[in-house]
């Protein structure tokens, strides 16, 4: 019988603690295929937040760091100033990447640091139960917003791959999803290419990952699908925010 | 050798770091025990500078000068903080084109140096500070001719090599003051 | 011989660090220790290493927390209000039994404080560099001479006990110049099996982390970790004694307090007071049984330190009940070798 379809190498047999319906395994996967297919497990030293994607170090075979919340890009940069021959990539949520840890992806990102940074967007804390992330939309109700986001008291969303693409520094900013087939596949298309730079020494690359969290949004896996669609994807909408070597600059 | 206590003292950029440097450095070219302790604040310029410098034969226990041997003051504010500490029988050089006071201390000695006024009529601008230095040299006798002259090549930055013979001319200008 | 160089405590330190095999330096500036990352950004690129200004002091430490982790000789430096920014990092890089070099420059606080030279982070930095039960091997030297060779010892033993190592100095000795002959030492760099450089397909993966959600997990590395600090606290310990032996009065003094309080002893012993110094080199581990040793004989004691009063603790926990008498100044006030000499001479009455 023919193998359709396996777990990639560069995943341990380690069994994933993330909620049913969650899109965390299929961005893990993405990613381990990335490095499975480019040949760089071997030389590669992965980047673990502080969030719901904390444990990703035990997931991957490749080395991995666990980084103090936040700190993730800063710890990724010594790690690749110390071995620049290693590939080195964060793996980060909303709270992590764009609240706390903002001063760290901006200065980064404009240091041009020839890293990979992959961002779990899911618009919520999803390892404390619930409350309001950086990318939480207006309106959108949270443990810490029970009667939904109130942009007078608690601000804006922000957005991460229009604010880091104006930077000089970066090479690459793509938002993606994993919410179709098709869109899995961009993903995994976006996602191998952030490596790929990086190993073209072209610099910074980040791919924004638009995903859900059923448990804390209090939908089903499949509505929560649909909430993405619906209410995301046009606040955060897909697409290259900015490929500098393909001449694709912000405008 | 005397162990030497020293002072200097008078608004950032007149050199005052610069000459308790050259002291420093006849104490390390003479193989002695060095400190040299600058003040530290928030003017990176126009504001008040001081240092103490310490020349020993024996390990430096403190390297902040609070009761000099010699203090150098280059303007009314540091003469006025800094006189009343000058160790009984010590000796304060002041730059007089600078400072308008008169000392009534009868326990210390106290020269007056116009050295920023020689510096301009004798083409050394800027070399008051190693001026008064000079007079130093010649009321304390803290260091050899030789160990000055090393002293100064060594402080003087190699891209101002070229100034080392007016420092030099500033010294012996100071001494005979 | 080696050439015997003036040079201010801060540079000192830098060039020991480059000399002591650091190519990888992160910094940020703040005063009175930025001569440390001028002196990195202007010959690191000279060697071969690395200089990067980081964006603060938080991802100043964890640059360093990442160049660890890859196996290589890795410092930062950073004054008194940036340490406390990078306690996180800290407690992270000890959980992670990760080694580095961590300088502090203190100046006076508590929050902006001042710019001069304190000794008011003593708790902090033996007692309290981070969340979590550990430590850190803490230096206080107390010439430019031995701020250079301290270096050194920090990265050998930071590596060979996989901890964070830091020298800890004040305003003072960061600024103040004095003749240095550096060591003619050539680094001894461990092997690191366990960075995170890459398995290369030779091995399984290396994870570096502090995280262990089972308490008996964490129980147990924290407690292999207090083995580890036991045998430091055996093997490790360094002071200087000065006129201890016949001593009346002992003073307790460390890094640039030490200075000065050694000039004091020197004029009450020309009085006729028989006072002695124990200096602390090591703060952790701290010479507690050098100090009950040299206090068994002695009619006072004297703590005398740059802040209101942190080291005195562990000076009466090591007498073990004996009145320990205590004189401070703070806020960036040197004391002067009189008014210690006045204290001894109180004692010397009583």
């Amino acid at each position: 019988m023919a193998t359709v379809f396996q777990k990639p190498s560069t995943l341990t047999d380690a069994k994933l603690h993330y909620c049913p319906g969650c899109t965390h395994g299929i961005i893990h996967r993405l990613v381990a295929e990335a490095i499975e297919s480019l040949g760089i497990d071997g030389i590669t030293v992965g980047v673990a937040p502080v969030g719901c994607s904390v444990m990703a170090y035990d997931y991957f075979t490749c080395d991995m760091v666990q980084a103090p919340h936040g700190r993730a890009p800063a710890v990724a940069t010594g790690l690749k100033r110390a071995r620049p021959e290693n590939i080195v990539f964060t793996y980060q949520g909303d709270g992590d990447l764009a609240a706390i840890g903002t001063a760290e992806t901006v200065h980064s990102a404009t240091r041009g640091e020839n890293i990979t940074i992959i961002f779990v967007n899911n618009a919520i804390y999803g390892m404390t139960g619930g409350q309001m992330a950086p990318t939480t939309l207006p309106g959108q109700v949270t443990q810490t917003t029970p009667y939904g986001r109130d942009t007078s008291i608690a601000g804006f969303p922000v957005r991460v791959c229009e604010m880091l693409s104006t930077l000089d520094g970066v090479e690459y900013a793509e938002r993606v999803s994993v919410d179709t087939v098709p869109n899995i596949n961009n993903a995994a298309r976006a996602i191998k290419k952030a490596f790929q730079n990086q190993i073209d020494k072209k610099g910074f690359s980040i791919v924004e990952v638009v995903s859900t969290c059923p448990t804390n949004w209090g939908l089903t896996p499949v509505e929560a699908l649909g909430w993405l669609r619906e209410n995301m994807l046009p606040y955060y909408p897909l697409g290259v925010y900015k490929d500098r070597s393909a001449g694709k600059e912000t405008k | 050798m005397k162990t030497l206590n020293a002072v200097l003292a008078g608004f950032g950029g007149q050199g005052i770091l610069f000459a308790g440097k050259v002291i420093a450095y006849c104490g390390l070219v003479e193989e002695r025990q060095v400190s040299w302790l600058p003040s530290y604040g928030p003017e990176m310029r126009g504001g008040t500078a001081n240092c103490s410098v310490c020349l020993a034969d024996e390990p430096i226990g403190s390297p902040l000068v609070v009761q000099p041997d010699v203090l150098i003051a280059m303007n009314n504010p540091s003469y006025d903080k800094f006189i009343d500490a000058v160790r009984p029988g010590g000796i304060a050089i002041v730059d007089s084109t600078l400072i308008d006071r008169k000392c009534d201390r009868e326990d210390i000695a106290v020269h007056y140096v116009p050295a920023t006024r020689l510096a301009d009529e004798q083409n050394l601008k800027g070399l008051a500070n190693i001026i008064l230095i000079g007079k130093m040299l010649a009321e304390t006798e803290f260091a050899s001719a030789d160990a000055v002259e090393k002293a100064i090549a060594k402080c003087v930055p190699p891209s101002k090599q070229h100034l080392i013979d007016a420092n030099l001319r500033a010294i012996e200008l100071g001494k005979n003051q | 011989m080696a050439e015997r160089i003036l040079m201010k405590g801060n540079e000192a330190l830098a060039e020991a660090a480059i000399r002591a095999g650091c190519r990888h330096f992160f910094g940020y500036p703040i005063t009175p220790q930025t001569e440390i990352s001028a002196y990195m950004a202007k010959k690191m690129p000279k060697v071969g290493g690395l200089y990067l200004q980081a964006e603060s002091e938080v991802a100043a430490i964890n640059m360093v927390l990442g160049a660890a982790s890859a196996g290589v000789r890795t410092m930062t430096s950073s004054s008194s209000p940036g340490i406390s920014l990078k306690t996180e990092g800290i407690s992270y890089i000890a959980g992670s039994d990760l080694p580095c070099v961590i300088i502090d420059i203190q100046r006076g606080g508590p929050g902006l404080g001042g710019i001069q030279p304190s000794q008011a982070d003593y708790w902090q930095a033996t007692k309290a560099t981070g969340h979590g039960d550990f430590q850190l091997l803490v230096f206080a030297p107390s010439t430019v001479q031995e701020m250079a060779n301290t270096v050194f010892d920090a990265f050998e033993l930071a590596e060979k006990y996989r901890m964070p190592a830091m020298i800890f100095a004040d305003g003072m000795l960061g600024q103040m110049m004095e003749p240095v002959t550096f060591p003619e030492r050539e680094p001894e760099i461990s092997e690191k099996p366990w960075a995170a450089d890459g398995h290369k397909g030779q091995r399984t993966h290396n994870i570096i982390n502090s995280l262990y959600l089972q308490p008996q997990d964490l129980e147990r590395l924290v407690r292999e970790r207090f083995e580890r600090y036991d045998v430091i606290k055996k093997t490790e310990v360094r002071y200087d004694e000065f006129m201890t032996e016949d001593a009346d009065i002992l003073l307790v003094a460390y890094g640039a307090t030490a200075r000065i309080v050694k000039s004091a002893v020197v004029e009450a012993r020309s009085k006729g007071i028989k006072a002695g110094l124990l200096r602390p080199i090591t703060l952790w581990p701290f010479p507690s049984e050098a100090i009950a040793a040299a206090a068994a004989n002695t009619k006072a004691i004297l703590c005398v330190e740059m802040s209101m009063g942190q080291m005195v603790d562990d000076v009466r926990l090591a007498v073990g009940g004996k009145q320990v008498d205590f004189f401070g100044r703070t806020g960036g006030i040197i004391p002067t070798p009189a008014e210690v000499l006045a204290q001894i001479e109180e004692l010397a009455r009583r």
